[in-house]
């Protein structure tokens, strides 16, 4: 079993959210998602500034394997990247939920927070995906 | 029976095991009514039965001789050069010929190790940082140069890319196949009738049209073979924030300055077709397309890119890098739908700068400026001979004619002469180029001897004027 | 254990090999670079130096075929790739090909130095035409992205046209749909064309999940592209209903003739119902794969996309052989190349299908499809498992190796490197991305039994080398010129020019 924070939210396309003290919210992806991505390449990071909608694609992370885009969880405008990303994309892979964030984003509308998944709903996400 | 080397024996074994009584029985999935009656008109019966090779090989020699070897002064994109003897017996070993795209990279270091070497003299040949492993030709080679320029230049948010109508006229009508349906606009540029090169004056005027654009295009040579500005237009386009595509002539750049040191940024992207380098005219195929860029551009490059690492052993060797941006991984999202290089072709051109190298190609090069200005000045003896856009040119450039292009043209053929190509029946898209204005292109590379050179001059001379008094004599009748 | 008993060196590069002071070339004309330099302006002439290979003759031949000693092809090993057809390239191709008269030819020679090389070009469009059942073929595009390019641009030409020509009765049309086995190439193309994808899903049979069809069909439908029999090796076998659904919505079919082999003179697309497809003629007619390229495929179309066919085309009258262009054919979606395409690639084409003929095409289905069942058959009586056992193999079928995966630890990917140690070229691993580790397989028809009986022997004792010693597997190859490479270093830091570092 996979490694999920109970302190977060979650995405269906495996990403995690955490609500900051500031009220923004910083992104980055699983551990699940980043175990099956394998080893990461290059990271394209959003600019800072750019507005995106929910599951707008933001960013795109590339392993040797594959190439996936990061899904925005929620409504708003990019506060700030994850620029070590860009020369030290395996971040991702040592620990996706510290040094792998990717973005920090200021939400339009906070109450759409609510929407995201708990920690135990994610687990029965990802469990039901390995089947 | 061809290239089938079952026995009728092993057939019935084979069916045997597959538990099958005739070999029709294992398309029993398709349905009937799906199937070709061969025995029906509306079979395969057009097509005649199979022949023997010497049949085939005696039937070919008939249509290649029919074609014969003219004594060629077209150019417009395909040059004529001498391709050295060993090229093709290497290019087309079986090893090369009938292998596979490098993907099982253990089994290709052969390809690969090609391909890196390619890669590395098209990169330094242009100045840039990285080039691919190839693309189909020049000419959809610029329209995915013109893609990726609109994808890497974010900045601008624009999808307007500027045109010179000094860019070949089939060039243009085959980046616009390839890009209308992607929301891009290819916005033309009037060419300088002085001197057959982009109008900097127009191209300003275009910006006030709307202020972004995404790239400008500068060839170089142009496609009337004359020079164009390119450090004044590169550094321009780079003040209002465009890219700049460099199309260029790959054996030119032996002499001329390479894109990545065009102006104070040099130019972002090269592109271009390299058959020049050691590929037959062949009528246009198979050519090879190359493209090179910046390194900070690199993973919009389209199509395959080898690099070199190592093994587990930590001995060098050679893979297909960065393959998460192609269609394979990315399916709808890739840079382009792009699968394949033009391996075979990128071997050739391989081979080709390593039998030359930098001497050699200069050589080339210096010996097409020289045969060109050796043509110029025995055309110049005619007073019916014009040069609209002058003679600072490569190893191309314009005459006016006082008779029908065509009609010239038919001549030299009975003559067994392609005398160049003309432009009125070109520029199809092109508003620079007046239909009654008898324009020829002519190209003169390397392989034109001196008593070529002549003969070819007085030949076009005589039936200029011969062509003109008929029309005259006519005239006068009428 | 394997061991290497030669240990073989890495061939150095070209620019190893260079001295800028070499003059050994008799490949160029003596002349005075300075000299004709003087003829070119100041300013726009090289300042950069140009650094290309200064080698003699005889080390430049050496260099380039010890590089090629160190590629798999055809003539050297067997190659059971699926999906890609390598079967064997006949040399006569090559060398009737590349006769003076066909290389030396300008693309714009005038037409009546041509009609060799047009007459060849008119035979090949007709002998497509009739093998495929369509009603016009265009010989131009350059491979078979760029066919499948053209496809969907045609079809989208023909929407864009009714629109114009019925703004209130035409739909919008912005969907293609795909299937869920389809190659990348497809969606990638679809999205090229300014489309929407719609995925759907295959049953467990490999057919099309007809429901889940009905319910994305609609008004918004353009067209489907399909491949048949489908990349998963089996006839599509309800072809016919699905055309009439796409038709009746008023959507086109694109038919992507990757596995053209497994039918030809058996079933036409034409009589399926496609109205525009691609052939690939490095796969069906034999054309070089040459390391990756020139590949060729040409496109054919029904009556409705006639108009909108890339140009040029070869047309024959009275006095011979021309060229159709845009001239003929105003709602022609273009050009695709600067001339018409892989001419060079066309004749070897064109003079396969000559010395096949008729009878020949017909026995190419026939053999590579008895091939591929055979060889099916044996390795599922020798325990491997079949991902579509119940059907009949078309050129091709899918082997899946998950019960080695989990038994042994060793996936396709390991299997796959392992019989390159016994000098068999892989078969295509992990695609089509349904089937768990699996191998697409694909004898083609130029195999012999001997040679299908030795891969399956191989492949058993592959399996027998996962059971006892698996690492013989995970570490493989060992015996080729390099081990397996590190693909993590290859992307992260980028080695893709040999001057870039040193300028």
């Amino acid at each position: 079993m996979s490694d999920i924070p109970q302190e977060l939210k979650y995405t269906a396309s495996h990403e995690w959210v955490r609500i900051e003290d500031d009220g923004t919210l910083t992104v980055g992806i699983t551990e699940h998602a980043q175990a099956l991505l394998g080893d990461m390449v290059f990271v394209e990071l959003p600019d800072v500034g750019d507005d995106f909608e929910a599951e707008q694609d933001c960013a795109v992370l590339e392993s040797v394997k594959a190439a996936s885009d990061i899904y925005c969880p929620i409504e708003g405008q990019i506060v700030a990247v994850n620029e070590e990303l860009e020369d030290a994309p395996e971040q991702i892979n040592v620990n996706a939920y510290h040094e792998g964030w990717i973005f920090r984003i200021q939400p339009v509308n906070a109450d759409h927070i609510d929407e995201l998944m708990g920690p135990d709903e994610y687990a029965e996400l990802v469990e039901s995906e390995s089947h | 029976m061809p290239y089938i080397p079952h026995t009728p024996n092993e057939v019935e074994e084979m069916l045997r095991v597959i538990g099958a009584e005739s070999i029709d029985d294992l398309f029993d999935e398709i349905p009937q009514e799906l199937r070709i009656d061969l025995e029906k008109s509306t079979g395969l019966n057009p097509i005649p039965l199979g022949k023997s090779e010497m049949a085939v090989q005696r039937q070919l020699s008939e249509k290649a001789m029919l074609d014969g070897t003219p004594l060629c002064f077209a150019g417009g994109g395909a040059y004529e050069h001498h391709i050295p003897a060993a090229l093709w017996e290497l290019a087309t070993r079986g090893e090369f010929y009938s292998a596979y795209t490098p993907y099982q990279a253990e089994a290709s270091q052969g390809t690969l190790q090609v391909i890196y070497e390619f890669q590395s003299m098209i990169a330094n040949l242009t100045a840039m940082d990285v080039s691919n492993a190839s693309l189909y030709d020049g000419a959809s080679g610029l329209a995915e140069a013109v893609l990726m320029a609109v994808r890497a230049n974010r900045k601008a948010k624009s999808k307007r890319i500027l045109m010179p109508e000094s860019v070949s006229p089939v060039y243009r009508q085959v980046v616009e196949t390839i890009v209308k349906n992607q929301g891009i606009t290819l916005e033309l540029i009037a060419i300088d009738q002085t001197t057959g090169t982009i109008n900097r004056e127009h191209a300003q005027q275009q910006l006030h049209n709307d202020a972004a654009f995404a790239a400008l295009v500068i060839p170089q040579p142009n496609y009337f073979g004359s020079l164009e500005e390119v450090h004044q237009l590169t550094d321009w386009a780079y003040k209002q924030g465009a890219l700049v595509i460099a199309q260029v002539n790959p054996t030119a750049l032996a002499l001329l300055a390479a894109p990545g040191n065009w102006g104070e940024n040099g130019a972002d992207i090269a592109v271009g077709e390299a058959q020049p380098l050691g590929i037959p005219l062949s009528s246009g195929g198979p050519y090879i397309g190359f493209i090179a860029c910046k390194q900070k551009l690199v993973r919009q490059l389209p199509g395959r890119i080898v690099g070199r690492t190592v093994d587990l052993d930590d001995k060098p060797g050679f893979t297909l890098t960065l393959q998460a941006r192609e269609q394979h991984i990315r399916r709808s999202k890739a840079t382009s739908n792009i699968c394949t290089n033009q391996g075979l072709l990128a071997t050739a051109v391989t081979l080709y700068l390593s039998f030359l190298g930098t001497d050699g190609l200069q050589k080339v090069a210096a010996s097409c400026v020289a045969n060109t200005q050796k043509l110029i000045a025995l055309l110049e003896k005619s007073p019916e001979i014009k040069f609209p856009f002058g003679k600072t040119v490569f190893h191309e450039f314009v005459v006016q004619l006082d008779v029908s292009v065509d009609s010239v043209l038919e001549r030299l053929a009975e003559e067994d002469i392609v005398g160049g190509i003309n432009l009125s029946q070109q520029q199809v898209a092109s508003q620079s180029v007046d239909a009654n204005k008898n324009q020829l292109l002519i190209c003169v590379t390397e392989t034109k001897t001196e008593e070529e050179l002549r003969f070819f001059s007085e030949t076009l001379i005589a039936i200029c004027s011969e062509i003109s008094s008929l029309s005259n004599s006519e005239g006068e009748l009428s | 254990m394997s061991k290497r008993i030669i240990e073989q060196n890495a061939e150095t590069l070209i620019f190893e090999l260079s001295d800028q002071n070499r003059r050994s070339s008799s490949l160029a004309p003596d002349i005075d670079i300075n000299d004709a330099c003087n003829n070119l302006p100041e300013h726009l002439q090289r300042k950069k130096k140009l650094q290309l290979p200064q080698v003699g003759e005889l080390q430049v031949v050496r260099h380039y075929t010890r590089l090629s000693q160190k590629n798999f092809s055809i003539d050297t090993h067997f190659y059971p790739l699926g999906s890609c057809t390598m079967k064997y390239n006949p040399r006569v191709c090559n060398t009737q090909a590349q006769l003076a008269g066909f290389t030396s030819r300008h693309p714009m020679a005038h037409s009546s130095m041509s009609q060799g090389v047009m007459s060849c070009m008119f035979d090949l469009q007709n002998m497509l035409m009739e093998a495929t059942g369509m009603k016009q073929v265009s010989l131009t595009p350059m491979a078979g992205a760029q066919g499948e390019f053209a496809g969907i641009a045609m079809i989208r030409a023909y929407h864009d046209h009714n629109k114009e020509l019925q703004p209130d009765k035409e739909p919008e049309r912005s969907e293609i749909i795909v299937p869920d086995a389809a190659h990348g190439t497809n969606p990638a193309t679809a999205v090229m064309s300014g489309y929407k994808v719609k995925e759907i899903p295959t049953n467990d049979q490999g057919d099309i999940d007809i429901d889940a069809l009905e319910k994305m069909i609609g008004p918004q439908t353009a067209g489907i592209m399909l491949t048949n029999p489908s990349t998963l090796g089996v006839f599509e076998r309800k072809i016919k209903l699905i055309a009439d659904m796409i038709h009746k919505a008023g959507g086109l079919l694109y038919y992507d003739g990757a596995n053209l082999n497994a039918i030809l003179g058996k079933v036409k697309p034409g009589d399926m119902g496609f109205d525009v497809i691609h052939m690939n003629l490095h796969k069906t007619f034999s054309t070089p794969h040459g390391g990756g390229g020139p590949g060729s495929g040409p496109i054919g179309v029904s009556e409705r996309l006639q108009p909108f066919v890339p140009v040029p085309i070869v047309g024959r009258n009275e006095q011979g052989y021309y060229w159709i262009t845009e001239k003929q054919l105003p709602l022609s979606i273009g050009r695709l190349s600067a001339w018409m395409g892989n001419v060079g690639i066309l004749l070897r084409a064109y003079i396969y299908a000559l010395l096949l003929g008729r009878n020949g095409m017909v026995r190419v289905a026939d053999f590579a499809t008895l091939n591929a069942n055979y060889l099916l058959k044996r390795l599922m009586e020798a325990d491997f498992e079949m991902a579509f056992p119940e059907r009949r193999a078309s050129n091709e079928f899918i082997l899946t190796l998950r019960k080695e995966a989990k038994e042994y630890g060793t996936t396709a990917m390991d299997f796959a490197k392992r019989l390159l140690d016994y000098g068999y070229h892989a078969p295509t691993t992990y695609f089509p991305l349904l089937v768990p580790e699996c191998f697409l397989i694909e004898p083609t028809e130029t195999e012999s039994r001997d040679d299908l009986d030795a891969f399956v022997e191989t492949l058993i004792k592959i399996r027998d080398e996962a059971e006892q010693s698996p690492n013989l597997l995970k570490d493989a190859p060992f015996e080729l010129p390099v081990r397996r490479l590190d693909d993590v270093k290859a992307a992260r830091e980028l080695d893709l020019n040999f001057y870039y570092s040193k300028c």
